[in-house]
C-alpha cells in the first residue's frame, strides 16, 4: 500500500477553488463565465476520480494513499492528520459523486438561467463536491464529519437558496437543525471510539486504516458506538423519526435536489455504516436496529407517497423511502447490496428529480400534478426518461432497480446476524415495494399521460423566484434545451443498463460490484446468510408478481378503467386517506412535542428562573439584604454615645446570660 | 522560572504603552477628534506589532514563563513587580493587543461624545488587561485585576445605552463582591506563610502546604471572584445587561477579553493554588460547566434582541471553557484554552458586526430587521461566516475548541466520570445551531418588509478593515490551529501538574482520609467499567 502519484488532494482542492473563485468575484461575471467555471471544477475531479478508479483496478492495491496533507491539530496523545485515501468504497462514491454532480451542473445552466443568484448557485454547488469529497474521501472520522457538516451547510443554504421567502429559509434551517440532532449522535459515537481506546490504554487514532486494522478492540463497545453513529447516518439520510427536514427541502432549486437530496448527500448515513461495517458486524443489537428503522422507514414513507400532489414531494418521500431499503442491506449485513442500491438509485432517482425539474421548468414552476398531465407529446424525452426511470425505481425486470433491490430482499430474508427474523424484513420491504411502484406509476400517468388540465394562461403565483426570461408565451409547453434533455439520457440509460454492474448470482458468475466491494468489508466474511437459490427466485417472483399487479393498479387507477377510484376512495377511507395526506401529522406532533415545549422552556428560563429567581431573588435579594442590613446599622449608628453605652451594656448582659445558659 | 533575561524589558513595554499614549492624548485638545483617534489607532497598532515580537520570540518548547521581570516594588511588604508569559497567557495577550486597534477603528463613528476620554479610557483598560494576564506576583495581580473594572465601568456607564446606569450597577457590583473575597483570601494566604520571609510571588505559593479545609475555603473564595467574571451560571446575569447598554467598543472587549479574566484565573491561579480542593470541585465546576451550556443557549432562544442573545450565547460558550477546565485533561485543557482564543474572536466579530448594522439602523431588535441579505450582500457573507464559526462549523476555529473540550473530558481519567456531562454538553450544538440559525434568518433571510431597511449601504472600507482580519483569523483558526496548541502544550502540561499534585500537609489527617476516599471511588469505579466492558465480549 505504497503512497500513489494521483494527485488526490486536487479532487477535492478543486471544487474549493471553483466555489472561492465563483463566490467571490462571480457577482459581476456573465453567466458563461460562471457557469464554465463551475462545470469545469466538477468535471476536473470526474476525470482524476476515474483515473483513480482506473489505477486501482490496474494495480490491485486495497487503496490509494497520499502522505499526509498536514496535522490539522495534535493534542496530548492525540492527533489528527489532513490526508486523503481512496479505496474501493472510495471509488465507487467517487465516480458516483463527480459523475452525477458534472451532469447536475450542466444541466443547471440552463436551468438557472436568468437567476440573480447565479454566481452563488455554482459557488454552492461547487462547495458542496468539496464538501462530499472530503466526507467520502478523507483518511479519518474526523475528516469524514467535516465534510458531513460541510454537506449539511450547502444544503442549507442551496434549500434556503431563495431566502427572501421565509418559507424557504425555515426549510434550510429545520434542515440544518435537523442535522446538527443527528450529527449530536455522530459526535458521541466518535467519542466513545475515543473513549474504547483510551481504556484499553492504546493510542487514540481515528484513522480508518487503524480503526479496521484492529476492531475487536471495540467490541465491549460496538452496541453503543454503533447506535451513535446510526443517529447521524438516521439525520443525513432522512431516517425514522429524524427524516422530517428531506420533503420541506424541496423548497430548494430542483437541480440540488435531484444531487443532494437524492444522488450524493443523503446516501452519506448509509456510506458511513458501510464504512463503519467492521464495528457494526460486532453488534447484532446495533445492526438489528439499523436494518429495522429502515424497512420501518422505507415502507411509512412510500405510503405517504400515495397523497403528495406535487410532484418533487412524491419524490422526496420516496428517497426517503428508498434510503430505507438501503439501510436494510446494509443492516442485514449485505454492504454490498445495499450499496449496490445507492448507485442504481442514485442514477434513476436523479434523472427523476431533473425530469421533473424539466417539467417545472417548462410549465413555468408549476409543481402540482393535478394541473399536469398529457405532457407525452410535448415533452417526449422528458417523458421517456421519466418512464424509464418509473420502470427501474419500481424494479421492473431486467431494470437497474429489480436488481439492486431485489438483492436487498433476498438478503433481508436470509440474514442470520440479527435479532428478528428476516421474513418480517422482507414483507415489509415487499409491502414497501408495492407502494413504490404505485406511487410511481401514479405521478407519472398524472404527469405525462391524459389530457393537459393547467390552462392556458395557467397559475403564477408560484412564480417570483426566477422568471426564466427565455420563455415565450404562457401556453406553449416544450421540450427543454438540450443541455437539460442530455443529463436525463445519460442517466436514464444508467438507470436501464446499471444493473449489469451487479447481476445476482444465479445470473452470472461474478457480481462485478460486490466483488469490487469485499475488500473493504473483510470484517463482514462472518456473517451468515441462507443459501437456497430455488427460495431465493421464488420469493423475487412474488415480489416482482405483487408489484406489477400493484403498478397496473396504478394504471388503471389514473389512466384506464378505474380513473374514478381514487376519489371514491379517498371519500370512503376518508380518515386514513386524511391521514396519510396529512403525512400523519408527523411533522404537528414533533412540533408539539420538541419543538414546542423547547421554545417554551427557553421562555420559560428566561422569564422565570432567570430574571426571576436568580436576578430577581438571589442577586438583587442579596443586594436587598445588604441594603436593609445597611439601613438597619444606620438605627444605630447614630454617633448617640449614650445610646452606643445602653447597646454596649445589654449586649454585655446578653453574652453573660448565654454563656451561664450554655 | 525564568528562562531567559531579555535586555529589553518587552512584557513590560507592551503592557505600559498603552498608558503612555493614554497620557499622550490629555496633552492633545478635546477639538481634534481625527488626531486624537489618528493617534490612538496608530498607537495601539505599534503595540500589537511589539506584541508580536512575544510571539516571534517565544520558545515554544519551554514550559516556563518566557520574558520574566523581576523588579522590586514594595520591598518592606514582599511585594514585586514580576511579570512572565508562558504558552497559557501568550495567546491571550496577543488576543488584547489584537482585538484593541480593531474595536478603536470599529467605533470610530459610533463614539460622538467625550471622544477623547473614551480613548484615554481604552488604552487603560489595555494596559489593565494586559498587566493581569501577565502578572505572576498575586498583590500585582490583584491591582491589575482591579484596575480593569475602572475603564470598563466608565465605558458602560458614560457611553452605554439607556439602562446604563443600573446595568453599570449590577456589573460593578457582583464584580467587586467576588474581588473582595479573593482579597481576603489573598491575605489570608500572605499570613499562611509564617516564618519566611513576606512574599506575594505565585511560584512561592505553589509549593505552600494547605490543609483540605483551607485550601477549600480558599478556593472557593478565589473561584467566586473568577467564577462571576466567567460567568458561571448562577452568578452571570449582570453579563446580558453590561452588554446590552454597552457601547460596541464595550462589549467587544467585554466578550474578547474580560471574560476570560474569569477562566484564565481558574488556571493561572485557582487551580494550582489549591490543587486538592480543585480535585473536589471538579464536579461542581463540570456541572455548573454543563448547566451554562445547556441554560445560556436556552436563554439565547429566548431573546429578540440581537445583542442580549449574543451575550447569552457567550454564557454557553465560557461554559464549554468551563467544562475543558474541569476535566483536567491535556486534550480538555487545550481545548478550553482554544475555546477562550475562539470566543474572543468570533463573539467579538459578532459584537462588531451588530455594531455595523447598529449605527445604520439604531435598533437591535431582531424584529426591525429581516431581509438584510438583499441589500447587504457582502455584510451577509461575512456575518454567515461568524455565525457558523460561533456554532462551531469544522473549517472554522469553533469546532476544534469545542471538540477538544469534549473528547478530552470525554475521555479524561480523571477522578470523576464526566462523560454524561459530555453527553448534556454536547446538546450544546444543537441548541447552539437553533438560537444562531433562528437569528440569521430573523435578521437576514425573509423579505424586505421594513422601508428604513432598503436603502441600507453594505459595508464601507472601514468596516471591511475591521472585519476582514477576524474572518481570516477565523478560518487560520480552524485549519491550522496547531501553531498555537503546540505552544500552548508544554505550558499545559506543567500546569496540570501542579493541578493534579496534592499538597496536603502530614498532619491533615481527615483531609487525607477524604482524598483517600475519592481514589477508592475511583478505582471501583475503574474495575466496575471493565467488568462491564469484559461482560459484553
Amino acid at each position: 500500500m505504497e503512497t500513489t502519484d494521483i494527485p488526490l488532494h486536487l479532487i477535492v482542492l478543486i471544487p474549493l477553488l471553483g466555489a472561492a473563485v465563483n463566490g467571490l468575484f462571480g457577482r459581476r461575471w456573465s453567466e458563461h463565465l460562471i457557469a464554465g467555471i463551475g462545470c469545469a471544477a466538477a468535471f476536473l475531479p470526474f476525470l482524476l476520480s476515474v483515473e483513480a478508479f482506473m489505477a486501482l483496478r490496474e494495480t490491485g492495491a486495497e487503496a490509494l494513499r497520499q502522505p499526509a496533507l498536514f496535522t490539522w491539530f495534535a493534542s496530548g496523545s492525540f492527533k489528527v492528520e489532513v490526508g486523503f485515501t481512496v479505496d474501493h468504497l472510495t471509488s465507487v462514491f467517487l465516480l458516483n459523486v463527480t459523475g452525477i454532480g458534472f451532469l447536475i451542473h450542466l444541466y443547471s445552466v440552463v436551468y438557472m438561467q436568468g437567476d440573480a443568484g447565479y454566481f452563488k448557485f455554482f459557488a454552492y454547488l461547487n462547495l458542496f463536491l468539496f464538501s462530499m469529497l472530503m466526507l467520502v474521501m478523507g483518511e479519518n472520522l474526523l475528516l469524514m464529519f467535516v465534510g458531513w457538516e460541510g454537506v449539511g451547510l450547502c444544503s442549507y443554504l442551496l434549500i434556503g437558496f431563495w431566502h427572501h421567502d421565509n418559507a424557504n429559509a425555515d426549510a434550510g434551517k429545520k434542515a440544518f437543525i435537523t442535522n446538527r440532532i443527528g450529527d449530536f449522535g455522530f459526535l458521541l459515537g466518535i467519542f466513545f471510539i475515543m473513549y474504547a481506546q483510551s481504556e484499553a490504554g492504546l493510542p487514540i487514532s481515528l484513522s480508518f486504516e487503524a480503526l479496521a486494522a484492529d476492531a475487536t478492540r471495540f467490541s465491549g463497545y460496538a452496541t453503543v458506538i454503533g447506535l451513535c453513529l446510526f443517529v447521524g447516518a438516521a439525520g443525513k439520510s432522512a431516517q425514522m423519526p429524524l427524516y422530517v427536514w428531506l420533503p420541506d427541502a424541496m423548497a430548494g432549486p430542483t437541480p440540488v435536489s435531484a444531487l443532494i437530496h437524492a444522488a450524493t448527500m443523503v446516501t452519506a448515513g448509509i456510506y458511513m455504516v458501510a464504512r463503519m461495517n467492521f464495528i457494526y458486524v460486532q453488534s447484532p443489537e446495533a445492526m438489528t436496529v439499523v436494518a429495522c428503522v429502515g424497512a420501518f422507514t422505507a415502507l411509512y414513507a412510500a405510503t405517504m407517497g400515495f397523497a403528495q400532489t406535487d410532484i418533487k414531494k412524491v419524490l422526496a418521500y420516496s428517497t426517503v423511502s428508498q434510503l430505507g431499503f438501503m439501510f436494510v442491506g446494509v443492516g442485514v449485513g449485505a454492504f454490498g447490496a445495499g450499496l449496490f442500491h445507492v448507485i442504481t438509485h442514485a442514477f434513476f432517482k436523479a434523472c427523476l428529480f431533473l425530469g421533473s425539474g424539466s417539467v417545472i421548468y417548462a410549465l413555468h414552476h408549476e409543481q402540482d400534478i393535478r394541473r399536469m398531465g398529457g405532457l407525452w407529446k410535448k415533452m417526449p424525452i422528458t417523458a421517456w426518461t421519466f418512464l424509464l426511470s418509473t420502470l427501474a425505481i419500481a424494479g421492473f425486470p431486467l431494470m437497474s432497480g429489480f436488481f439492486s433491490k431485489d438483492e436487498i430482499m433476498w438478503k433481508a430474508f436470509a440474514t442470520q446476524n440479527l435479532l428478528v427474523p428476516g421474513w418480517v424484513l422482507w414483507l415489509v420491504l415487499v409491502l414497501g415495494a408495492m407502494c413504490t411502484a404505485f406511487y410511481m406509476v401514479r405521478v407519472f400517468c398524472l404527469t405525462f399521460l391524459g389530457t393537459y388540465r393547467g390552462g392556458a394562461g395557467g397559475h403564477h403565483d408560484a412564480h417570483g423566484h426566477d422568471d426564466h426570461g427565455a420563455h415565450g408565451a404562457h401556453g406553449d409547453i416544450h421540450e427543454s434545451p438540450a443541455l437539460m434533455t442530455l443529463p436525463l439520457i445519460v442517466l436514464a440509460a444508467l438507470a436501464v443498463f446499471g444493473g449489469l454492474l451487479g447481476l445476482p448470482h444465479w445470473i452470472s458468475h461474478t457480481n462485478l460490484f460486490e466483488h469490487w466491494l469485499e475488500p473493504v468489508f473483510v470484517a463482514a466474511k462472518g456473517l451468515k446468510f441462507l443459501d437456497n437459490t430455488s427460495l431465493e427466485l421464488g420469493l423475487m417472483g412474488v415480489s416482482v408478481g405483487l408489484c406489477s399487479l400493484s403498478a397496473l393498479l396504478a394504471y388503471a387507477m389514473y389512466n384506464g378503467t378505474l380513473q374514478q377510484t381514487p376519489a371514491r376512495l379517498a371519500a370512503q377511507f376518508q380518515p386514513v386517506y386524511t391521514l396519510i395526506y396529512n403525512k400523519y401529522y408527523f411533522d404537528e406532533v414533533l412540533s408539539f412535542l420538541v419543538v414546542r415545549p423547547t421554545k417554551g422552556l427557553a421562555r420559560f428560563c428566561y422569564r422565570v428562573v432567570d430574571d426571576g429567581l436568580i436576578d430577581g431573588l438571589l442577586v438583587n435579594g442579596t443586594a436587598a439584604v445588604v441594603n436593609l442590613s445597611g439601613r438597619l446599622t444606620r438605627l444605630v449608628t447614630t454617633g448617640d454615645v449614650q445610646r452606643y453605652a445602653t447597646l454596649l451594656f445589654v449586649g454585655l448582659w446578653a453574652l453573660v446570660a448565654f454563656w451561664v445558659a450554655g | 522560572m525564568e528562562t531567559a533575561t531579555n535586555a529589553l524589558p518587552i512584557i513590560s513595554l507592551v503592557t505600559f504603552l498603552p498608558l503612555v499614549g493614554g497620557l499622550l492624548l490629555m496633552a492633545i485638545p478635546r477639538e481634534n477628534e481625527g488626531l486624537l483617534k489618528g493617534l490612538a489607532l496608530a498607537w495601539s497598532l505599534v503595540v500589537f506589532s511589539l506584541s508580536l515580537a512575544i510571539y516571534t520570540g517565544f520558545d515554544p518548547a519551554s514550559a516556563g514563563y518566557q520574558f520574566s521581570e523581576n523588579r522590586a516594588w514594595v520591598e518592606s511588604l514582599g511585594i514585586r513587580y514580576v511579570v512572565g508569559i508562558d504558552g497559557i497567557s501568550l495567546f491571550l495577550v496577543l488576543l488584547t493587543t489584537f482585538l484593541t486597534p480593531l474595536i478603536l477603528l470599529g467605533s470610530w463613528h459610533a463614539i460622538d461624545k467625550r471622544v477623547k476620554e473614551f480613548l484615554i479610557c481604552f488604552l487603560v483598560l489595555e494596559t489593565a488587561m494586559l498587566g493581569a494576564l501577565v502578572s505572576l506576583d498575586l498583590f500585582l495581580f490583584y491591582v491589575f485585576w482591579e484596575l480593569m473594572l475602572i475603564p470598563m465601568y466608565l465605558l458602560i456607564g458614560v457611553w452605554g445605552g439607556a439602562n446604563r446606569i443600573a446595568a453599570t450597577l449590577k456589573f460593578f457590583l457582583m464584580t467587586a463582591v467576588g474581588s473582595l473575597l479573593m482579597l481576603v483570601a489573598l491575605f489570608y494566604l500572605y499570613a499562611a506563610r509564617k516564618g519566611e520571609a513576606p512574599s506575594f510571588l505565585l511560584a512561592d505559593y505553589l509549593t505552600l502546604e494547605l490543609t483540605l479545609k483551607e485550601q477549600v475555603y480558599l478556593f472557593a473564595a478565589f473561584a467566586l471572584a473568577f467564577a462571576i467574571k466567567v460567568p458561571m451560571v448562577p452568578f452571570h446575569t449582570w453579563l446580558p445587561r453590561a452588554h446590552t447598554e454597552a457601547p460596541t467598543a464595550g462589549s467587544v472587549v467585554l466578550a474578547g477579553v474580560l471574560l476570560k479574566m474569569g477562566t484564565y484565573g481558574f488556571v493561572r491561579f485557582a487551580m494550582p493554588l489549591f490543587p486538592d480542593a480543585a480535585r473536589l470541585a471538579v464536579p461542581y465546576i463540570a456541572a455548573l460547566a454543563t448547566i451554562g451550556i445547556v441554560y445560556g443557549a436556552l436563554l439565547a432562544l429566548a431573546q429578540n434582541d440581537v445583542k442580549k442573545l449574543v451575550a447569552y450565547s457567550s454564557v454557553s460558550h465560557l461554559g464549554f471553557v468551563m467544562l475543558g477546565v474541569a476535566s483536567l485533561s491535556i486534550a480538555g485543557t487545550e481545548g478550553a484554552m482554544l475555546q477562550m482564543l475562539n470566543h474572543g474572536v468570533s463573539t467579538g466579530a459578532l459584537f462588531l458586526l451588530v455594531g455595523c448594522v447598529y449605527e445604520r439602523r439604531h435598533t437591535r431588535q431582531m424584529a426591525d430587521y429581516g431581509g438584510i441579505a438583499q441589500v447587504m450582500p457582502w455584510f451577509a457573507l461575512l456575518f454567515m461566516i461568524v455565525t457558523l464559526s460561533s456554532i462551531g462549523l469544522p473549517g472554522t476555529n469553533g469546532f476544534v475548541g469545542e471538540f477538544l473540550v469534549l473528547a478530552g473530558t470525554f475521555t479524561a481519567d480523571g477522578d470523576f466520570d464526566l462523560r454524561w456531562h459530555v453527553a448534556v454538553a454536547a446538546t450544546g450544538v444543537v441548541l447552539g445551531a437553533f438560537y444562531m440559525l433562528w437569528m440569521f434568518q430573523r435578521v437576514m433571510f425573509g423579505p424586505l418588509k421594513n422601508p428604513k431597511n432598503k436603502g441600507l449601504k453594505d459595508l464601507d472600507l472601514r468596516e471591511w478593515v475591521v472585519l476582514l482580519p477576524l474572518v481570516v483569523l477565523i478560518f487560520v483558526m480552524g485549519i491550522k490551529p496547531q501553531f498555537m496548541l503546540d505552544r500552548m502544550e508544554p505550558s499545559v502540561k506543567n500546569y496540570l501538574e501542579q493541578a493534579t499534585a496534592s499538597r496536603l500537609p502530614k498532619s491533615d489527617a481527615a483531609g487525607h482520609a477524604r482524598l483517600q476516599e475519592l481514589e477508592l471511588a475511583r478505582v471501583a469505579r475503574k474495575a466496575h467499567a471493565s467488568a462491564k466492558a469484559e461482560v459484553k465480549r
